[in-house]
């Protein structure tokens, strides 16, 4: 709320950091969701590129630069391309689960680098988004996009706050506990992990396809694994207390960027990479121990 | 009565060792059971191989007259054959409570009522009752009530083993099969927890198979003995007769654990 009223009085650049912090927010909260189930995935950048590609190629190819339309496209091509491989990641745990996942989001990346049609390494531009049929004036447009990632970040953060109490999102948990007991108790963790690695697919689609209007223009390095990374430090830093906390890390971890950046163009990473450390030895529960109560765990 | 498990000449070997010779069974319908042997007689392949974690490498199970032999675990916990293990299998790292809800979730998903997003409030097939209440009426059955916020993983012994049976209960299961319900909980406990045990889940109608060792216990509570010695079936009668069988109180009853 305080995002949308007080939002169009924010620079530019702020506006360009918070979008972006929802954007990257969810695809924390389905890494989150993976991670309640003891799974990491080191490959969710292959979702996110997906979700991001899609909102492009509907801009390139058909005209539709609608907001919308593109969250659509994005949450879309990244849930029909887990539907496929999760039945090959459902069956892998640990370290054969994250490894798996990241060399598919390389490949992606590979697939990406040598496609002339979609701009190979250099990518392509993106048109200004429009809303509903409406082209904002250009001083709206940042704005425009802005609102509408918080409308959907917000909508699609309190469903994933109802789905924790469902039988899956319980599941989760219990997967990460004693797989033995979930089948005896007459569930398929299998079938479960592949639901949530859709589920968590579709908001880092949903994630791709805002960044990639954000910014204006896409890339195969969306897909790099050095993308993967930077989510697994986001979803590290925020922590697995609450559905918010994604985005209170995403919104940490732009800034730190920025300013690491801004500080020190060229030891950025060092920055950041302190920052981590920081963070896994003294809040190891994530950013969101700080403010977690009781009553919420 | 109604037969309501049947195993049929099973047969497994792992290598050289035979942990299954020929064993035959008839279960009737609202029996209690009592498995007994020494550590290694076959109990527990018997229990694994009902419930799916091995396979027979010959012979049948049937279940209401329906072949279960090659279905896994999971296929035969939703036909309603349960079981509780010899080490508690728990969501250690969760509350009593969670843990329940935990089971009733998956048999809200498995009832089809919204699936894996059934809404909170759907009443648990068998029970008739939304989640909650269910969670409450199971723990209130098993004497868990004042453990329910508790962890799974720091709970004593004896409770462990209540709360994993408890966790079988929500299924609603027609049989279940204890592996060593008392082991591991002192003497003077284990009348009282075996009692409580079997009135909670008579009460939810539940033909039960149990594995023990303490001869008291047997003669106690099972109204029907299964001996095993060596991988066979060496007496199948009532634990007045069983126990005093010659080549029972030689194999088993001489070599019992106290």
């Amino acid at each position: 709320m305080v995002l949308l009223i007080g939002g169009p009085w924010l620079p530019q650049w702020a506006m360009f950091i918070v979008t972006i912090a929802f954007a990257k927010g969810l695809v924390a909260l389905g890494l989150m969701l993976l991670l309640r189930a003891g799974l990491v995935s080191f490959g969710q950048a292959l979702y996110y590129c997906l979700g991001a590609y899609a909102a492009g190629a509907l801009g390139r190819f058909f005209g539709v630069s609608d907001i919308f339309a593109q969250m659509l496209a994005g949450a879309a091509a990244a849930g029909v391309a887990a539907f496929i491989l999760g039945f090959l990641l459902a069956k892998y745990r640990g370290i054969f689960f994250g490894l798996l996942s990241l060399a598919l989001s390389m490949i992606l990346y590979g697939l990406l680098v040598k496609n002339e049609a979609l701009g190979s390494t250099d990518g392509f531009n993106i048109l200004p988004s429009t809303l509903f049929g409406m082209r904002p004036g250009p001083g709206w447009v940042r704005y425009a996009v802005l609102a509408s990632a918080g409308v959907v970040a917000l909508l699609l953060a309190l469903a994933v706050h109802r789905y924790l109490n469902t039988p899956l999102g319980r599941l989760a948990p219990a997967i990460k506990d004693n797989e033995i007991r979930v089948e005896y108790m007459g569930a398929s963790a299998r079938h479960a992990v592949h639901v949530m690695y859709v589920i968590a697919a579709v908001l880092a689609g949903v994630g791709g396809a805002l960044a990639a209007t954000t910014v204006g223009h896409i890339d195969p390095e969306m897909a790099f694994w050095t993308t993967s990374g930077e989510f697994i430090f986001i979803t590290i830093l925020a922590g697995t207390g609450s559905v918010v906390a994604p985005f209170a890390g995403a919104l940490l971890y732009g800034v730190i960027h920025t300013t690491a950046y801004d500080l020190s163009p060229n030891t950025w990473q060092l920055s950041l990479g302190a920052a981590l450390l920081l963070i896994i030895v003294f809040l190891p529960e994530g950013l969101w121990s700080l403010f977690a109560q009781r009553r919420w765990r | 009565m109604a037969l309501i498990l049947q195993a049929k000449n099973l047969n497994k070997a792992f290598g050289a060792v035979t942990a299954a010779k020929d064993v035959s069974a008839a279960i009737e319908q609202d029996s209690v059971v009592g498995l007994i042997g020494t550590n290694g007689a076959g109990k527990t392949t018997f229990i694994n191989m009902i419930t799916g974690y091995l396979k027979p490498d010959t012979g049948a199970i049937e279940y209401e007259g329906r072949d279960i032999t090659r279905l896994p675990p999971r296929d035969i916990t939703r036909l309603g054959i349960c079981r509780s293990f010899q080490i508690p299998q728990l969501y250690s790292s969760l509350s009593v409570l969670d843990n329940m809800h935990i089971g009733l979730g998956i048999v809200l998903r498995n009832a089809g009522l919204g699936g894996y997003f059934a809404r909170p409030g759907a009443l648990v097939p068998g029970f008739g009752k939304p989640a909650e209440e269910v969670a409450e009426h199971l723990l209130a059955r098993f004497g868990l009530a004042d453990y329910r916020s508790r962890n799974a993983q720091v709970l004593p012994g004896g409770v462990r083993k209540l709360l994993d049976i408890a966790l079988t209960m929500v299924a609603k299961p027609r049989v279940l099969l204890l592996d060593e319900p008392t082991s591991g909980v002192s003497a003077q406990e284990k009348f009282g927890i075996m009692q409580m045990v079997l009135d909670a889940v008579r009460a939810e109608g539940a033909t039960v198979l149990f594995v023990e060792h303490d001869m008291e216990v047997v003669s106690r509570f099972a109204q029907r003995v299964l001996a095993f010695y060596d991988g066979r079936i060496i007496a199948d009668a009532p634990p007045a007769v069983a126990l005093q069988d010659p080549e029972v109180k030689r194999h088993v009853v001489g070599r019992a654990r106290a």
